[in-house]
């Protein structure tokens, strides 16, 4: 069962600081599909009570709190699950925006070690769009139960970024996972993401219509994702770019990611 | 639109057309085809045997035959368990707030603080306070804890499977049946979790029917009528059964009401088909203890306590003015109540019900102590020890009949939703046309039946 870690020893180095932000040096997102356990997740580390479920879809807002490891203060902003980064519901939109404009230190994408192959999809996206990312396998101790072994080496391999086994519940595993971190945003540990997607062409493409955004909307992260919703035809995107709403988008995020969000204590409430 | 990102748009559509027309399905299928790859190499999986019992529960559970009425069999029981476990709390808080109103008041008038300033705060602000309080802690303390443990048990997705039929052929979304079970404990909440719809059509009709789910803050006033009015006309021993069969039929009614108005609205206003989604039945979880106490009884049932607290201080100290000042003889209250009785007799109530549900309108929690407190008037601080005092008062003195519990419950299950509800539905919509729409539909649904109810009744009766 689970047992309070923050008496032991490993945990030495992480303080759970809540609401309290106050200065952060570092802004950690956590993205993963509904359900994998990003809000047990951002709760184990902040020490804050979001609220947790066992359905998909129960996170619904941005829920921020910090936490200082290694004498470093993190912001970790708990986002809503998503299956994909180019869905539309509004929850998750917010994660979408946040991933694409708020500019986090680190990513990390918490998948759920019962289904690695569904979960994939989401970390193949976000691999397209950053570079810094680390994937924590979450219910390390649900895919024992059910005869399941997890070879994170392989893992880590194939995508080009780290791949940590956690168990959020419990605490096991968290210890690494934020050294991982660590390394991933001082640049320690290199990170040589596998990017998939299209033909020789369409990466062509891409890199054709990269310094186009960059001119069309200066100081914008992500251009290369706009780039391939541009080939896509996606006209949302498009009238984002033409009318300038993509630069308020992206000021906007980074004005929020300033903000020491008392928030929480209202949102938590739902 | 600027120079650069015009050029921008012009480049990337002769690039589209240069790479011709299934570039991205490529694209998509070379994700899909690599994950499954890279998932194949990570993971060796043996033969499970957990995995076999959750899918031989979820047989049962969400299985054609089965899954509806065990539904209803959980949710009549946790309300049989709710009522039976409030009853002696409730009574104890309500005796013990009360003393204390007593000896306070008591003390005031020797200590000759002067008659209105006492009644003011104890028999005014204190006693709203103490009704709530004593009213709404006991069931949420019981309810809440039962409904997070299934909520964390994995059971809730299964409910949405199990419903998804009916909500398909209304026009709806299936993910309705999250939000609607969100809404037990607070509309706002569930509006708020509607967020999970992807169109915005269905995404209103969940919107907009939130309210026919009974909020916590009227569960208080159904448990109330239900125990008085049906569980007292059965043997002890059935008493509390037939209240809680009671409670599970508004539910049902509510429930029927919600699919009802999703078929009307997404064959009028919000026309369209009902969309195809997916949705994962998670694991079956052992809750955690700590968290399922935290959850349910600090951020559930104090934060809905805190408000309804809020707003019933205030409230009290309303109606004592209003059951204070005199016109010609009679109370403002009571003036207000004979104003409207004519409209409360229509619909088979009478103008305080109406006047407390006027007054009601930040917070549904204060219906009932304001129609008590308007009923009970200044002059006699009558204290309702038990039930029978209760049902002495609404039936002997203020001619209630069982038309009249009746149409209370449907005009609580019906109704405008509270104040909060209808901002958050603005916020949420930013629109007034919705909110606006969101407040009047079912207040008008509610007249309407209430009226049709009434006149069938008296046509029978």
């Amino acid at each position: 069962m689970s047992h309070n870690c923050e008496t032991c020893a490993s945990f030495s180095e992480l303080a759970r600081m809540g609401v309290n932000l106050g200065k952060f040096d570092r802004v950690v997102a956590l993205a993963g599909n509904p359900n994998t356990g990003k809000s047990t997740l951002f709760n184990a580390l902040t020490g804050l009570k979001q609220h947790t479920g066992n359905w998909p879809g129960k996170t619904v807002t941005r829920a921020e709190g910090g936490f200082e490891f290694n004498k470093v203060r993190y912001k970790l902003v708990d986002l809503p699950g998503t299956y994909s980064l180019l869905s539309a519901s509004s929850d998750e939109e917010i994660a979408r925006d946040f991933l694409l404009f708020g500019t986090p230190d680190v990513t990390v994408v918490v998948i759920d070690a019962t289904a690695i192959e569904r979960n994939l999809n989401l970390v193949l996206q976000v691999l397209e769009i950053t570079s810094r990312v680390v994937v924590a396998v979450n219910l390390m101790d649900e895919a024992a139960r059910k005869g399941m072994e997890i070879d994170l080496r392989s893992l880590s391999r194939d995508l080009g970024v780290p791949a940590v086994g956690i168990v959020a519940r419990t605490g096991e595993g968290l210890q690494g996972l934020l050294t991982t971190v660590d390394g991933v945003a001082s640049g320690e540990i290199k990170t040589q993401p596998l990017r998939v997607a299209g033909t020789p062409e369409f990466q062509r493409a891409v890199a054709e219509l990269v310094p186009l955004i960059q001119e069309a909307a200066p100081g914008v992260p992500n251009a290369r994702w706009i780039a391939i919703r541009l080939l896509d035809g996606d006209a949302e995107v498009e009238s984002a770019l033409t009318s300038g709403r993509l630069a308020d988008l992206v000021s906007g995020q980074q004005k929020n990611a300033e903000r020491f969000s008392q928030k929480i204590a209202l949102q938590g409430a739902q | 639109m600027t120079q650069p990102a015009a050029i921008a748009l012009q480049r990337a559509a002769e690039l589209r057309q240069s790479l011709g027309t299934n570039f991205r399905d490529e694209a998509v299928r070379s994700i899909y085809g690599e994950a499954a790859r890279i998932a194949a190499r990570a993971t060796v999986t043996a033969n499970s045997v957990r995995a076999g019992l959750d899918q031989r529960i979820d047989r049962i559970v969400t299985s054609p035959v089965f899954g509806l009425p065990i539904m209803a069999i959980m949710l009549g029981t946790i309300f049989w368990v709710t009522i039976t476990g409030a009853n002696v709390p409730s009574a104890l808080l309500a005796d013990g707030f009360f003393w204390f109103e007593d000896v306070a008041a008591g003390a005031f008038a020797r200590w000759g603080v002067p008659w209105w300033i006492t009644g003011f705060i104890w028999h005014g602000v204190y006693k709203g306070l103490a009704w709530v309080i004593s009213v709404m802690l006991p069931p949420m303390a019981i309810f809440f804890p039962m409904f997070t443990i299934l909520e964390d048990l994995g059971y809730l997705p299964r409910v949405a499977f199990n419903l998804d039929f009916l909500f398909k052929s209304a026009g709806a979304h299936g993910k309705q049946a999250l939000t609607m079970a969100m809404g037990f404990g607070c509309n706002a909440a569930g509006i708020i979790a509607t967020r999970v719809i992807n169109s915005p059509r269905e995404r209103l009709i969940a919107i907009l029917t939130n309210n026919f789910v009974p909020c916590n803050g009227r569960f208080p006033t159904l448990i109330m009528l239900a125990t008085v009015f049906v569980g007292a006309s059965f043997s002890p021993g059935f008493a509390s059964l037939a209240a809680a069969g009671t409670v599970l039929l508004v539910v049902l009614i509510g429930v029927v009401f919600t699919l009802a108005v999703s078929w009307a609205l997404s064959r009028t206003i919000l026309r369209g088909e009902a969309s195809a989604f997916t949705l994962e039945l998670p694991p079956y979880r052992r809750p955690g203890v700590m968290r399922i106490l935290y959850t349910s009884l600090i951020d559930r049932t104090l934060f809905v306590l805190w408000r309804a607290m809020l707003t019933a201080a205030p409230a009290g100290a309303v109606i004592w003015i209003l059951a204070n000042i005199y016109v010609g003889g009679t109370s403002l209250a009571q003036h207000t109540a004979n104003y409207l009785n004519p409209l409360g007799h229509a619909i088979g109530l009478d103008g305080v019900i109406l006047l407390a549900y006027i007054i009601a309108i930040p917070a549904n929690e204060i219906v009932v102590p304001t129609m008590l407190m308007v009923y009970l008037g200044t002059g006699m601080m009558t204290e309702l020890d038990s039930m029978d005092d209760l049902r002495t008062l609404l039936v002997d003195k203020n001619g209630w009949t069982l038309l009249t519990a009746v149409n209370l419950m449907l005009f609580s299950l019906l109704h405008n939703p509270c104040a909060t509800t209808i901002l958050t539905i603005y916020k949420e919509t930013l629109s007034k046309k919705w909110a606006t729409i969101g407040a009047l539909l079912p207040l008008g649904l509610a007249f309407i039946t209430c009226f049709l109810v009434a006149v069938i009744w008296r046509a029978i009766a």
